[in-house]
Order: structure tokens, then sequence, then C-alpha cells
């Protein structure tokens, strides 16, 4: 979309942070022929379990993609337990039952007692006082060989085997705050095998190799966070932010909790949060639902129904001081700051994208035009929302990239500026027109691509209850006024609304203990 | 349509969240009931991906015409051949600039400013981009604008009218680039290693520096302009129009031009990398980026087809040797992977690389060589051939499986002088590879005595220190930015 040539510092880094699948999303509306037309290729059943099933014809080439979407993700993680979310979906690679074993049973027992081995090595280990070093080594010992028998039962990667033997394309699967996706393409005369492969997974995961996995994701966690100053400003930015709710806390995890999960939590949470109702899945291309509802149907069924998981309690209080971080290290400088705004149901959503995108949709938008093309300070400026998720409450954030020579302060007081104006003055005509009619270009665009479309049908279901929504978004996105955006700024853009955190540069041999923070247990 | 010239082609990378790569074989499944081998597969649906019209002017320029209409827009891209790599290295970054400076210049009629709010308006876009082989000009609109854009599109193919301002900007943008390329660890590896293959002053590895873009002036860009437009353009239509009118409007425009002067042939030196180990330090970092580069081939050497099937086994998915041994066994990366990889004109690199927490470098870099190295002494087997076919030529039709992903091969294909059916023969070829083939092609190009190691860590954490790994002296790397500051430009340099 806006393609301004290699200078992306910043979005990119962002958005694997922390996974904002919505703010991809385009929120718009069609004309009414084009629902029509889609409710004619669609077909949706919910199951006896409580499962939803979507089917979108799309007969253009032998292929279907699909898109499973659970409503969990890692603002579900037990306290002290960060990062579980993301840990089990690495779990759902591992096989099952009957796929990825040489004999179930006995690899069931070793198991077992991988388990109960973790946790005599942990008890010992997280004692505060009368630790015993030679009984840990000991128990470590057993623990390390209760894995090496479970081992010997493993067929590794067999799952994904199957599936890349059988033609997965773009195999994958992506845990944000908000929800947990796996998606991938096959060639249309595999369907009943992918039904097969990913009915399993969902109802009948073995938690095999999860210790070795754990050490993988401590991996991502030093790749996507640690090692990576854009990486580390945004964990420490959400965590300033948040008080209360888990927006606050690491997606990822914070080291010391990720390095003690354990397999039984991982599996804990797949029979809360994987119960049938909490699962929609959706499948596009060239499918005909005729013959295919009744296999997807036979085999999704045997997801086990359960309970809804509980609404979440914790309401993240008023923000009424504003806050403000600064790292300083060797890398380049940056700014970002950000306004608690309400979650996506809320009546304005729309008022939010109409400002993101006048901020910030291309060379016309008003923070390029000033930061970047009169002023001549950055090299990047854009406003985005919602962030870090949207389900709750969540951020609108602005952030901007220095130019060499300028500085946090300049990039914070040129983007006030251009708050002001838009508190203080209405938008033109011609921008906020602008706005409805891209919204609208790029929901079409969204539509010719199995893949997207999957996911967006699977995500405005389990959003709003209704994949329609998808399409029916437009009226909201054309009742919005000047009026609007001006009242929603005048409320949510306030100073004792706000965080901000910013990285300032500094030379190398002041740089001492900084790379401390990075590591594990800094943040303890 | 958003067409581009690829750059690279080896399936080299990880996907995002969940990574792919091996396993020694080393589990005998006897006892297992395979259910899902029960699965019915039923014979896939006929299919025949739908060809653009190709047409040749006489000037020699060559124009697809892909109709669709599934949806109301129209995309075109214009593909110019000549990129940064034929830049003189005191000018570098010049094509990157002009990719930017073209289209926000804009034309003698329309500024770029006011081509960004017509075309924002209408939701329709107009962009100009620079490569290392070529330019390209492209657009999109709904097709009720589609006239409009098309007209405007190519007044600034033929009528662009650089101006300073925009140079400045660009310069401006490229200096960012350059004060911030040491900042992301990944792209120091991915940067540096390069140039271990193919020399820090190849066409190919060469970076900007102050110094370089802030040589660049107006003048440079329209000789550059003026230059690339009379070679051999490719122009590729898409979206929902009629094929006959859409071809007499594209005639109308471009048969009145000169004939094409082919692009000289290019003399690269392509010498053997440059073995070794090779380190640089970055102490923010816990974890240390492993870069293991040598020099890779052309995809059109004929034992292409094995080397791909050798990827596939070495480090392209879940089932790969390099995923299996040092993810899913050893847990020490989630980032593992890579191939011998292979460009259209010349060598693409042999890159495997891994990322690991900084005590296990020398545990992980070791674990990988130990692969690349099994290529050659830990023979190939049949499941691993057939498993290796399975994935890539069941998921052969995702190559193919849109018909912007056609238009965009044939234009490929088109750009760099292959045969129109490429990908049928391609196919073919894979299908017949054989396990002496794989053997073959493994030793003939894995040389591990002619590879390069560059580490990116954090020198402190790194115990035990690359020594350990017993492949004689760490030449360290320097990546100081040279610093004649900023250009003059900039406003602001002096300011602090």
């Amino acid at each position: 979309m806006q393609n301004r040539g290699y200078i992306r510092f910043f979005r990119n880094i962002a958005v694997a942070t922390a996974t904002v699948v919505f703010a991809a999303l385009p929120v718009a509306t069609l004309r009414a022929q084009d629902l029509k037309s889609f409710e004619q290729k669609i077909t949706t059943k919910v199951l006896p379990n409580g499962l939803t099933l979507i089917i979108c014809t799309r007969p253009d080439a032998p292929v279907f993609s699909y898109n499973t979407f659970i409503d969990a993700g890692d603002v579900n993680d037990p306290s002290g337990e960060s990062g579980l979310a993301h840990m089990f979906e690495h779990l759902a690679f591992k096989g099952t039952t009957e796929i990825g074993t040489t004999d179930y049973a006995a690899e069931k027992v070793a198991l077992a007692k991988v388990e109960e081995a973790n946790q005599a090595y942990e008890a010992e280990n997280l004692k505060q006082v009368g630790k015993d070093p030679k009984k840990l080594e000991e128990l470590h010992k057993a623990f390390l060989e209760a894995q090496a028998e479970a081992h010997k039962y493993v067929v590794p990667n067999q799952f994904t085997e199957v599936a890349e033997r059988n033609g997965a394309h773009g195999l994958n699967a992506e845990t944000g705050l908000d929800e947990t996706q796996y998606f991938w393409s096959m060639p249309e005369n595999r369907l009943e095998l992918w039904a097969w492969l990913e009915s399993e997974r969902l109802s009948d995961t073995v938690p095999r190799e999860f210790y070795k996995e754990r050490d993988v994701v401590l991996e991502e966690r030093r790749m996507r966070t640690d090692s990576n100053p854009i990486g580390r400003l945004v964990e420490q930015f959400l965590a300033t932010a948040y008080v209360a709710h888990n927006y606050g806390r690491s997606s990822v995890g914070w080291s010391s909790e990720v390095s003690q999960l354990s397999a039984t939590e991982a599996m804990a949470f797949h029979k809360k949060y994987y119960a049938a109702g909490n699962i929609v899945i959706s499948v596009v291309g060239d499918v005909d639902p005729k013959t295919a509802m009744p296999i997807l149907e036979k085999y999704f069924s045997k997801v086990p129904a359960g309970p809804k998981p509980e609404d979440m309690t914790t309401v993240e209080p008023r923000q009424f001081a504003e806050k403000s971080l600064v790292i300083r290290e060797q890398t380049q400088p940056f700014y970002i700051e950000g306004y608690h705004r309400p979650s996506y149901l809320d009546p304005d959503d729309a008022v939010f994208d109409a400002i993101q995108d006048i901020m910030s949709n291309g060379r016309v938008s008003r923070l390029y035009r000033s930061l970047v093309e009169q002023q001549q300070i950055a090299a990047e400026a854009e406003g985005f929302s919602p962030f870090p998720g949207a389900k709750y409450p969540n951020l609108f954030a602005f952030y901007a990239v220095p130019l060499p020579g300028h500085t946090p302060a300049q990039m914070r007081e040129a983007i006030h500026k251009e708050i002001d104006k838009l508190k203080s003055a209405d938008v033109t005509d011609t921008e906020l027109q602008m706005f409805k009619t891209r919204t609208r270009a790029q929901l079409l665009h969204g539509l010719a691509n199995n893949q997207g479309l999957a996911n967006a049908l699977s995500e405005y279901q389990t959003r709003y209850g209704d994949w329609r929504e998808l399409f029916l978004q437009l009226a909201k996105v054309d009742k919005v006024t000047k009026a609007d955006i001006r009242r929603v700024a005048n409320r949510i853009f306030v100073e004792s609304n706000r965080t901000s955190a910013e990285i300032e540069t500094q030379a190398p041999a002041a740089n001492a203990g900084k790379a401390e923070a990075g590591k594990n247990g800094g943040a303890e | 349509m958003r067409t581009s010239i690829k750059k690279s082609s080896s399936r080299l990378l990880f996907t995002g969240a969940v990574l792919a790569a091996i396993v020694a074989p080393v589990f005998v499944v006897g006892q297992q009931s395979k259910p899902w081998e029960k699965v019915p597969v039923p014979a896939l649906h006929e299919f025949k991906p739908h060809q653009p019209t190709r047409i040749q002017l006489k000037n020699g320029i060559v124009v697809f015409l892909q109709e669709d209409h599934e949806l109301p827009f129209v995309s075109g891209s214009i593909f110019i051949p000549g990129g940064e790599r034929d830049v003189e290295p005191a000018k570098a970054g010049l094509v990157d600039m002009y990719g930017e400076a073209w289209r926000t210049s804009g034309t003698e009629k329309m500024s770029g400013d006011a081509m960004d709010d017509f075309l924002e308006a209408k939701a329709a876009k107009i962009e100009t981009a620079g490569d290392i082989d070529s330019t390209q000009l492209s657009w999109e609109s709904l097709k009720g604008d589609s006239d409009q854009v098309f007209a405007l599109a190519m007044d600034l193919l033929f009528h662009p009218k650089f101006s300073e301002e925009k140079l400045q900007l660009a310069q401006q943008q490229a200096a960012a680039g350059i004060a911030r390329r040491n900042d992301d660890e990944s792209a120091i590896a991915e940067r540096e290693s390069a140039k271990l293959v193919f020399g820090p002053n190849s066409p190919y590895t060469r970076q900007p520096e102050f110094a370089t873009i802030g040589a660049v002036t107006v003048a440079d860009m329209q000789a550059w302009h003026d230059r690339s437009l009379k070679g051999k353009l490719i122009v590729a239509l898409s979206g929902d129009f009629d094929t006959a009118a859409m071809e007499a409007k594209v005639r109308a425009t471009f048969e009145q031009l000169p004939t094409v002067v082919p692009a000289p042939p290019r003399h690269d030196e392509f010498k053997s990398s440059s073995p070794g180990v090779y380190f640089i330090n970055k102490d923010d970092v816990n974890q240390s980026n492993v870069q293991i580069v040598g020099m890779g081939t052309e995809r059109n050497n004929p034992d292409v087809p094995a080397l791909a099937m050798m990827n596939e086994i070495l480090g392209g998915g879940f089932a790969s040797r390099l995923f299996q041994k040092v993810r899913t066994e050893q847990g020490l990366a989630y980032a593992v992977g890579g191939g011998l990889g292979f460009e259209y004109d010349h060598p693409g690199e042999f890159r495997v690389e891994v990322m690991t927490k900084s005590p296990s470098t020398v545990d992980a870099t070791k674990s990988a060589l130990n692969e690349i190295k099994g290529l050659t002494s830990q023979a190939f087997t049949d499941v691993e051939l057939k498993r290796a076919k399975d994935g890539i030529l069941t998921s052969f039709l995702f190559r193919y499986d849109t018909r912007e992903k056609v238009l965009s091969e044939r234009v490929m294909l088109e750009f760099y002088g292959y045969p129109a059916d490429y990908l049928e023969t391609y196919r073919t070829a894979l299908e017949k590879v054989t396990l002496p083939d794989l053997k073959r092609v493994a030793d003939k190009y894995i040389e591990p005595g002619k590879l390069a190691i560059l580490v990116v860590g954090n020198e402190s954490e790194i115990k035990p220190g690359l020594d350990a790994l017993g492949m004689g002296a760490v030449h360290p790397i320097d990546i100081t930015i040279k610093q004649p500051k900023p250009p003059s430009g900039t406003p602001g340099g002096a300011a602090q």
C-alpha cells in the first residue's frame, strides 16, 4: 500500500512483536449486491459441539486455504505463565495420539514421568531458602533422562511432514494477544486429508517434546524482542502504558516465566480455551459446500465441546497521569506515544479508523506531509490503532523515526501539533471522503485472495458473531462525520491519557550495563 | 497486480511465527497404523493456468495482457532493464533514490504532490521503484478511473520532471537508512555475509554511503531515465478490461517508440568467497546471528533441479535436516534454514543461517556445519528424496494458482530471457531427479572448505568463543559507518 521504498523502520517489527491482525483488516462496507453475491457463495454451519464452520466457494483454481481461529491468545495466559498461548500453538504442530508416535500407549506413560520429573525439579529450583545444589543437579538429570525416554517414541515433525508432502503451502500459525490462528493452503483434492489433520490436532494434541520446544520459543523471544531495539522498546512501552490489563504484559512472555512453563499447564490452557464453541474455521477456494460440509462436519464434530471460557474481569483503570520512559543505548533515536482508547466494539471504532487514515495513509497523510515532506525532520511518521490488541480497550499510538540530526523531542512536538489541529479544526471534506473511498477499495482488494478472505471471515465471525459484518461495517464508516473526529480526538488525545517512549542514542562507552537488561532476568 | 522482478529464488528462509527445517531419519516407523494414508485423495480438478496474451511490438517492446473480471480493478506495470548494479560506485544508491524521486517529483503537467491528491481521492496508485537489475513503474485503479490513471502513468513515464526538492527528500531518507543500518543484527549479518561471498565492492553488495548519495544530482536521474527508457521495456496489464481494446491502447502508446537498445552484456567477476571465520561484535544482543555462506549458481544451470531437491532436504521445511537437528532435536534455534541459491542471470549465494543464544553459538554453528558437510558424507535416502519430491511437486500448483502469479512469472521469464514454458520443463526435471543426481550435485557444489562463517553477536556472552570452532583465526569486521556527515541539504544537521 504505502510503497515508500526501503524506509520501513518500524511497522513490520511492531506487527511481529504484537501481532496486530485487526489493524490490517479493512473496516468497510460494500454495496448491497456485493454482500448478496457473497451470501450465495458462503455456507455456514454451527456443529452440535459449538464449532462454527464457514465455506466460501471460489473455484478459480483447484486449491483452497483455511483459517482456524481460536478466540484466545496471550492475553489469556494465567498469571505467572506469560507466553502460554504461544507455547501451546507450537505444541499444536507436534502431532497427536496417532501421528508423530511409534507407540502412544508407552509414550503416554513416559510423558507422565517427564511431567513428574519436571515438577520435582522446579519445586527444588524455585526454593527461596534451602535449595540443595546437589539435589537440584540430580533432579535435572532425572528430568533429562525422562525426556530422553519419552523421545524414543517420537517420530519428529510427522504432522507437518504429512501436511507438506500433501502440498501444504504457507503452513504457519500466529498467536496474538487476542487470538490464535492456524492456516495453510492445499490442492483441493486434499480437503479431507486436511480435515483429518486439523481436527486431530485440535482435539487430540499430545504434549510431546514440550521442553525442547520451550527452548525454541525462548530463541524466538531473543530474536524478536531482546536482540531487537524496536522489540525492546515496544515491550517496555506497553508495560508502562498498562498498569492492570494483560495488554501490558510481554506477549511472547517474560523469559523467567516462559522458561518455567510446563506441558501440564499448556494442556490445561488447551482444555479451557480450545473448546469447540471457542473455534471458528473458514475454508475458501475450490470447494463445493454440498460435498464438503458433510466431510468437515464428520471430522470437526470430534472437537470436544466445553463451557465458554469466562470473560476477563480486569479492566484497565482510567489513566490519570502522563507516563514516559527513555531507553538510552547505541541505537538510533526513535519516538512512540500512545493514548488509551476503547475496544473494537465501541460505537466510535470507525472514527478511530478515520483518524488513522487521515493521519497516516500514504503521502497525502497529515503526518507524512508535515514531518517528512514539509519540516523534513522524520523519515517516517504514522499513527496506528488498535494496538497491541483490539478485543479489549487498547491504544491509539503515534510514532516517528527521526532523520539524522533530529531528536525524539522534535518528533513529539511535531506530532502534538498535528494532533492539536485535529482537535481544534474539522478535517476537510476531501480528507473524509478519501478515507471512505479508500476503505471500500481496500476491502474489495482483500476479496481476491483465498487466504486473506479465510482469515477475515473467521475473524469477523468470531468478533461480531456474523461474517457479514465484514461488509456491513461500511455503513458505520459512511456515518463518520467531521464532528465525530473532533469529538473523539478531544476525548482521547489528552496529556493525562498519554504514555510515551523514546530511544536516546548514547555513545558506546557510556553504555555499560545495558546488555544486562536485554538478558533473561533483567526485568525481574 | 504487484508484479516485481524477484531476486531470490531458492526457498531460503523461514516464515513468521513457526519456522520451517531435519532429521536424520533415524526412526524406523514400522508399527504405525498411519490412518492419514487411508484418507481418500481424489483426482485433482482439471486446471489449465490462464496464460496472458503476449504481444511483441515491432520495436522490440513486449506486452502482456491478463484479462480478469473478478474485481473492478485495472493494474499495470512497466519493467525497465538496468538497476543499482549498473550504477557507478561513486554514486551508489542512485537507483533507490531515483525510484523514490521519479514518482514524488511528478511531471511537467502535474507535480508529485498534486498527483498524490488526485490519486488518493480515487483510491488509485501510481508508484515507481528501483531494484538491483531493473526499475519499475506500476499503477492501479478502479475500472472507472483506469483511462485517466493510465494516461497519468504514461505522462510520468515519458515526461517526468525530476525536482531538486524531491531528490533532497530521497537523499534524507537514504541517509536515515545509512545511519540506522547497524541497529538491526540480522540486517548487518545479511549485508556483511553477502560481501564475504561476492566481495565488498561487487555491484551486488556495495552499499550507499553518505558521500555517494550526496553525489547524486537531478541531472544524474534524468540521464538515468533517458538511458534506461531506450531498453527493452516489458509492459504488463491485468484486470477488468477487454483485451482487444487494451491492446489497441497499448500499441498506440508504445509502438511509436524507437527500436529498443539491448542491454550490454555484464562482465561481472564471481570469484570464490573468502573462507574463514568472521565476527562482528554487537553488545546489545543476547542471540548470535550465524551466517554460513559461499557461492551459489545460476538458474539456467541444468543442475538446478537436483540442487533444489538437495535444498529441500537440507533446509526446506519442517522435515529438513537442519530443522530436525538444530531446532527440533537440539532446541538451539527458532530460525534455522538455508540452501544453495540460484539467480536468473548471475550466481546466487549458498547460505545457511541459524540464530541462537550467545552461549550456544559454537554448538549451533558446529551443528549447522555438520549438516552441510553431511550432504556429501551422509548418503541421501529414498525416503528423503521421496519426501522432498512430494513436497515440491504437490505444492508446485501454488506457483500458478492465480492469474496474477501466472502473469508475474511470465514477465520474469521474459525479462531474463528464459523460455515461456520454463515452469513446465522445470517441473518435469524435478520429477526426474534421482539419488545419484543428488550425490553428484552435492559433491560438486558443497565445498565446506570454501565457506565463510560470519557471526554477529555479543562477544562478552559468547562462551566458548569462536576459536573453539577450530577453524583458525577469527577475523573481526569493522562496520563503522563512514561519516563525512549527512548530505549538505539535510536541514538541522548542524543544529544540534
